[in-house]
């Protein structure tokens, strides 16, 4: 009589644990049912630009590998060149790792941005890191293709900068969306993204 | 007991001196304006733009304006607002009235917010450098200050860089 309710309590203990533990696969399932529809979601588009060493290039020297791409522009005092350094330093601890991902950028600058330019301006950077430029014309089809903003604003001495989205951009080896980096993340947060997408190559 | 405690305060007043000429800072003052390490950043070969930062304070009882700067290494020097908003990078001038530096306020010009612009850059700026640079206030009128050459990852003024950034020795 007097053990009645313990033996409840113990069904309804075992109750709660199995819900529970059914709840906490249903969570832990979650994510990964998130990451593959993302990776799923196209980003971006056909294109034709012009990389730093002259060469024509099109969205299929995206494909086949996951590729990093950042889109900018030199004349760009603060965000840019720091953004790239710090790619640089990933690449870096990426070590080998590295060779399995492709890392752009791509101006939004076509008036001042020559393949030349860009050429000479990224090699103080990681030379993993390859330049993309081109027309206005063709400027405008790639950012439209990634979905990227990017607007002229006038400054006061008869010269201009670029409001332009800012993020770093990471892309599996089909085209498929899978991150992004932000300008204000810690470098191990940024580090854990690119060795996830280095192992969707593998 | 005495003497231990004498030592100690001497050591703490030397430390004192020393700690901020070892984290690289420099103050300069005009008027109830201080000017606190300028700084800027290596740049890339073929830039056309490097950037300046500081922090100005202002002890006096009247709101101050940074009006302009004007420097031998750039063609022009202009104040900014910068920031992120959805993701996007916008930078604006802060226009001809100038940037305020309210009464008893300071106004820190660091990466990710307000910045110096320098345009029309006449050569590569190296790290450990320093750059004269003359800024214009309304109140507080000019001075002349040098703005140090940080690495070009660098996050703030001497001592708090956080990475290695001249890939080209290492790999050429």
């Amino acid at each position: 009589m007097s053990y009645r309710p313990i033996a409840l309590l113990g069904i309804v203990l075992v109750a709660a644990g199995v819900t529970a533990f059914s709840v906490y696969k249903q969570m832990e399932r979650q994510p990964t049912v998130t990451s593959r529809a993302a990776s799923d979601r196209q980003f971006g588009g056909p294109f034709e630009m012009t990389d730093d060493q002259g060469h024509k290039v099109t969205q299929a020297d995206l494909l086949g590998k996951p590729s990093v791409l950042y889109f900018g522009f030199t004349y760009c005092p603060d965000v840019c060149p720091t953004t790239l350094s710090e790619l640089s330093s990933l690449i870096d601890k990426l070590g080998k790792d590295a060779d399995k991902l492709n890392f752009v950028f791509v101006s939004v600058d076509p008036e001042r941005d020559t393949p030349k330019h860009m050429h000479e301006y990224l090699s103080y950077f990681s030379h993993k890191i390859r330049g993309f430029t081109g027309t206005k014309e063709q400027v405008a089809a790639i950012t439209k293709a990634y979905g990227i903003y990017y607007k002229k604003v006038p400054l006061e001495n008869g010269t201009y900068t670029i409001d332009h989205t800012a993020s770093v951009f990471l892309i599996n080896q089909k085209g498929g969306f899978v991150a992004t980096i932000d300008t204000q993340e810690d470098q191990k947060t940024a580090l854990g993204k690119l060795k996830r997408l280095v192992a969707m190559a593998n | 007991m005495q003497i231990e405690r004498y030592a100690a305060a001497v050591l703490v007043a030397v430390f004192m001196m020393l700690g901020p000429s070892l984290a690289g800072a420099h103050n300069y003052k005009a008027g109830d304006i201080s000017i606190e390490h300028p700084w800027s950043r290596a740049t890339p070969p073929g830039a056309f733009t490097a950037v300046g930062f500081l922090t100005l304070k202002n002890v006096g009882a009247e709101t101050d304006y940074l009006l302009s700067a004007q420097s031998g290494i750039a063609d022009h020097v202009e104040v900014h607002s910068m920031k992120m908003q959805d993701g996007v990078m916008k930078m604006r001038p802060v226009g001809p009235t100038g940037l305020p530096i309210p009464a008893g306020k300071s106004v820190k010009l660091a990466p990710g917010g307000f910045h110096m612009m320098f345009i029309g850059l006449k050569k590569t700026l190296q790290q450990g450098q320093t750059i004269p640079v003359t800024l214009q206030f309304k109140n507080a009128g000019p001075v002349m200050v040098d703005f140090v050459v940080e690495a070009l990852g660098a996050k703030g003024p001497g001592g708090m860089k956080d990475m290695k950034m001249n890939h080209k020795s290492g790999q050429e």
